[in-house]
């Protein structure tokens, strides 16, 4: 895969690390940085094709091999910068796939809008995580899988919770769910339809999202 | 020129500041946007409409400056991509009947003219109008 990687200032640690993370892939990567002292670094610690640029400016994008290039990652730390080198890659050098930036959570809704749907927000991330977590602390939301169309959470059961002292078959989880493992005094079980659960037990249930309330009121009884 | 009533300019550089206090002078409603609240010490007493501070590439900050409601949308600050991403805001979020933004690089207003965004590039312009005081000036010494 060809890969340009735009960024700097504030995120060249994160174009950094992505860098590495495709070149060690064995994708060809293509960094530009506005900041020659930067790029000279990147340049020194990468197997990457390092540009000294302007991401946005059209003979920058050429230069980097727009046109050859099968995806664009915009990481510049401010939303314009990347909205705009987006655009002209996908516009003026028809690069197919282009992600980029947003700071502002509601750039997310605006560049889909403008032709970019593919946005990543930190914000609202750490903003769900915090949130997921503050609102039960017994749940952590391990990670979706399958874009999305599977949840893996782990949940902690306190005293109150209403699954304790019962077997799964009781609990009668919706089909779309599972309890793939029971974490009990440091040892993992996989459990069986007559397995009862305990107080501090921690289940790793997996399910897709629209079992997940179910399960997890069925459970936890948030 | 049309009768736009209600005109919001984004950047109240020297350009944003002029526009704002001609139009203003006009009659026109007029409300400036600057990152930078100094900024505003370039308007003139001539202008008589409101200040926003605030980045004009954040939703709400169009939103506070009433944006819902402008029938034209001036883009003037100087960076290219913050003109170019509050034109096409204006035009296809809110709908503003007329946008246009200032664009210093020719090669970057070439693509967002492809795509519909009026634009105007004080580079082209100087450089015709510098072309053209060569033209007409008097080829004095010239071998």
């Amino acid at each position: 895969m060809r890969l340009i990687l735009l960024g700097g200032g504030e995120t060249v640690e994160t174009v950094y690390f992505l860098a590495r993370f495709f070149a060690g892939r064995g994708d060809q990567v293509t960094v530009v940085d506005p900041d020659p002292a930067e790029a000279r670094a990147l340049s020194r610690q990468l197997q990457a094709t390092v540009l000294v640029g302007d991401g946005s400016e059209p003979a920058v994008l050429e230069e980097a091999g727009a046109r050859q290039a099968d995806v664009l990652i915009s990481l510049a730390p401010y939303d314009p910068d990347n909205l705009v080198a987006c655009q002209i890659a996908q516009k003026r050098y028809g690069v197919p796939r282009t992600l980029a930036l947003v700071n502002d959570p509601d750039n997310e809704a605006v560049f889909e809008q403008l032709g970019i749907p593919e946005v990543f927000n930190a914000t609202r991330v750490i903003g769900s995580l915090i949130e997921g977590q503050t609102l039960f602390d017994e749940i952590t939301h391990l990670f979706p899988a399958d874009e999305g169309r599977v949840h893996v959470t782990e949940i902690v059961l306190d005293r109150e919770a209403p699954a304790v002292g019962r077997s799964l078959r009781e609990l009668d989880l919706p089909a779309g769910s599972l309890i793939a493992a029971i974490i009990r005094d440091g040892q993992t079980l996989v459990p069986q339809a007559d397995t009862q659960l305990l107080v501090a037990d921690r289940l790793i249930l997996i399910a897709a999202p629209e079992h997940q309330e179910a399960c997890l009121r069925a459970l936890a009884g948030t | 020129m049309a009768p736009y009533d209600y005109i919001v300019i984004v950047g109240c550089g020297r350009l944003g500041a002029l526009l704002a206090n001609r139009l203003s002078g006009l009659g026109r409603s007029i409300v400036v946007v600057d990152r930078d609240e100094a900024a505003f010490g370039n308007l003139s007493s001539e202008f008589s409409g409101f200040q926003v501070a605030g980045d004009a590439a954040q939703l709400a900050v169009l939103r506070r400056a009433g944006i819902e409601r402008a029938d034209c949308l001036l883009a003037t600050t100087r960076h290219d991509n913050v003109n170019l991403m509050v034109a096409q805001v204006a035009r296809t979020v809110f709908q503003v009947p007329q946008v246009i933004a200032r664009v210093f690089d020719p090669s970057r207003q070439a693509v967002y003219n492809e795509f519909g965004i009026e634009t105007i590039c004080p580079t082209q312009l100087s450089a015709g109008i510098f072309l053209e005081a060569l033209q007409a000036a008097p080829q004095e010494g010239a071998p």
